[in-house]
């Protein structure tokens, strides 16, 4: 009974390994199909769907969609000024929250890649890893509340006579590089295990001060891999628009996309295309200084 | 390795001008289908049709009195909660709904994108002892004809903390007057909303006659300039704009706020919390004296309803007595069924939220859409387009 029921399934197996055999271009397109086909109709697709939105306007008598070519939308970004702040805010808060992140990141990566004992690496590892396990949410609600006015860093700084930053782009700033600092922590020790321990004795052997190797040898080579590592700090940021929410009352891109997102469509979509502008032209650049030399 | 990166710029400038083909062809083609809307309302009411899909508030379709609502009728309850009025007329457009919880800042869109049909009040015999203040409004009721049920009402009241806030505000002078709010810079709580700049506007209203603000709903480019640039003096001294009411409860508790605009939801919550609150007392008949914004809903029926009897069936069961009480009693609001206040389990509650107390309403004005025809005949209010981007720039 079993053999019979199994036997005609085997043939057809049989008859696709046939069809497959000697035909590498066909077993890569079958393999690739699916991938290939979500990435660009699922995900390339509805971007371009989006994005042609932003030519789009909405007709003001019933807020519906006016599918016609316009330049109304990008008009309106250019020439209001609020737009302008916001853009610049939200890149500012980017680039310093990418500087400081890099700057915070990079000694804890040599200590791990390079000092730690292979004990003490696991758990460095896991202790950066570690807030990558709860929620986004419960972080940036236990900030906003450790920096209301009865919150603990008012509360700890009070001594001092100082004052906390309260709610603000400063709030904004330390969120974010709290958030995103394991995303620039791990591309950073993944690049400083690449370079050979050989390399750091020879510079010394030749005379090289500490500081010198560091700035001739370790740095230049782990360079791309702190690029790589800005790319996602740099993305996370430019793109979040909760933190914002909860711990400022100012807006980024992200914020006046979600205000806009139901009444003003094409509008939105325009504000969209800006982030999107702004990570290529970085992406380019990152490219030039070879942060995808080893990907 | 240069040939090889040579060809794979080349496949991707082919992929990028794929994608601009793609897009160009979506944009022109882009199919525009417009139906005037129906215009037919329902004269007889059938036998359910076994389901009904809303889109609601959190809070107005919780399984306590839906459950009972379909074993009375075989209609199965399947509810989408929207998180603002916008999303519930988007939601509406995709004409997947039979029925929606619509606050006075959407009905008139949904009128005018044809997206519902007139309501036969006959049909839902709860309709006749509603409060009658809540019929034939401007936001439920057009050219002479019913949309929908009302469903419940709240105010948006001035709060203030009375260990901080002396002498206690009779005004919203308090927190939009630039000199008098300036005292309490960085503690003001407001609304994060465009509709907040109607606030504005009653503020106006009282103050400033000779800018002849009819209803803040209706603000031509003068008035509407008026209130932005009030809120736009009021931005500094704002500590934090909320918009769920969770945040604005835990920022009064913490003292990060010290006195802003809320609902009574948040006063009586955080009262409860033992905080020490207060809002305007009954002398000053529970609000500021300019009056206030307020907030009216109404179940509206799509003009796609694929289960129109199910949907009158449920408009009546919301406004019935005991499921009014019910919903009002979670949701913090004050019902619109008169029959419901000797239903509530806190025998209080229509007291504490002035349900039966018409004085009360009279005073406030219940959000409605900005649109451009606003009734002078010259179309040149302000619309609620125009609303969103200037909320923007007023928060900057």
């Amino acid at each position: 009974m079993a053999t019979e029921a199994v036997a005609p399934r085997r043939s057809v197996g049989h008859r696709l390994a046939g069809l497959f055999n000697g035909r590498p271009r066909l077993q890569v397109g079958a393999l690739l199909a699916g991938p290939v086909g979500w990435l660009v109709i699922g995900y390339l697709g509805s971007l371009a769907v989006l994005l042609v939105a932003a030519f789009w306007t909405v007709d003001p008598l019933s807020g519906e969609l006016v599918h016609s070519l316009s330049l109304e939308n990008f008009k309106t970004l250019v020439d209001e000024p609020v737009y302008r702040d916001i853009v610049g805010r939200t890149v500012l808060i980017a680039a310093l929250v990418t500087v400081t992140d890099a700057i915070l990141a990079f000694p804890i990566a040599f200590y791990m890649a390079k000092i730690a004992s292979r004990r003490g690496k696991a758990i460095l590892v896991v202790a950066v890893l570690l807030p990558l396990w709860s929620s986004y949410l419960v972080k940036v609600l236990s900030w906003r509340t450790m920096l209301s006015s009865d919150g603990i860093i008012n509360w700890a700084l009070e001594p001092l006579g100082l004052h906390g930053p309260g709610y603000g782009n400063t709030a904004v700033w330390l969120v974010m590089s709290y958030l995103w600092l394991p995303y620039m922590v791990l591309p950073i020790y993944a690049g400083l295990e690449r370079i050979p321990n050989s390399l750091i004795s020879a510079s010394e052997d030749l005379g090289a001060s500490p500081f010198t190797t560091f700035r001739r040898v370790i740095l230049p080579l782990s360079f791309p891999a702190v690029v790589a590592g800005s790319i996602f700090t740099f993305a996370l940021t430019l793109g979040d628009y909760i933190t914002p929410r909860l711990v400022s009352n100012n807006q980024f891109i992200g914020n006046v996309i979600f205000n806009n997102i139901s009444t003003n469509l094409p509008l939105a979509s325009a504000l969209a295309l800006v982030p999107i502008v702004v990570m290529v032209a970085y992406l380019l650049v990152a490219r030039k200084l070879g942060a995808f030399e080893h990907i | 390795m240069t040939k090889q990166r040579t060809h794979s710029a080349r496949t991707a400038w082919l992929i990028v001008a794929g994608l601009l083909a793609f897009m160009l062809l979506l944009a022109g083609c882009g199919s525009s289908s417009d139906d005037g809307g129906g215009g037919k309302e329902l004269t007889k009411l059938g036998k359910g049709e076994g389901q009904v899909d809303l889109i609601s508030w959190g809070g107005y379709v919780e399984p306590a009195w839906s459950k009972p609502f379909e074993q009375k009728t075989g209609c199965k309850v399947n509810n989408k909660v929207a998180g603002t009025s916008d999303e519930m007329v988007q939601l509406m457009r995709t004409g997947q709904y039979d029925g929606v919880s619509a606050s006075g800042n959407a009905t008139a869109r949904l009128v005018d994108g044809g997206d519902v049909d007139p309501v036969n009040v006959d049909l839902v015999p709860n309709y006749k002892t509603i409060f009658s203040d809540l019929k034939d409004q401007p936001y439920n009721t057009f050219d002479g004809v019913h949309y929908g049920i009302p469903h419940a009402r709240g105010a948006n009241l001035l709060m203030w903390n009375d260990d901080d806030v002396k002498p206690a505000p009779t005004s919203w002078d308090v927190i939009l007057d630039p000199k008098k709010a300036a005292e309490y810079k960085g503690k003001i709580s407001a609304y994060d909303d465009p509709i907040y700049i109607a606030d504005a506007a009653v503020y106006l209203k009282a103050h400033q006659p000779d800018l002849g603000i009819e209803s803040p709903y209706e603000l031509n480019e003068e008035q509407f300039e008026a209130a932005v640039n009030l809120l736009k003096e009021q931005r500094p001294l704002v500590g934090e704009y909320w918009s769920d009411l969770t945040k604005q409860i835990s920022a009064f508790a913490n003292g990060d706020s010290e006195v802003g605009t809320t609902w009574q939801y948040q006063y009586f919550a955080l009262l409860e919390e033992g905080k020490p609150m207060a809002a305007s007392p009954a002398s000053q008949g529970f609000l500021p004296s300019e009056g206030a914004t307020g907030w009216s809903d109404t179940w509206m029926i799509s003009n796609q309803a694929k289960h129109p009897n199910c949907m009158y069936m449920w408009m009546d069961w919301i406004v019935s007595p005991k499921v009014n009480a019910e919903v009002s009693e979670v949701f913090g609001e004050a019902p619109s069924q008169s029959l419901a206040c000797d239903q509530t389990a806190d025998k209080e509650f229509c007291t504490k939220y002035h349900a039966d107390n018409p004085g009360f309403w009279k005073r406030v004005y219940y959000w409605e859409t900005p649109v451009a025809d606003c009734g002078n005949g010259s179309s040149d209010c302000k619309d609620y387009n125009d609303w969103v981007q200037a909320w923007t720039s007023i928060k900057g």
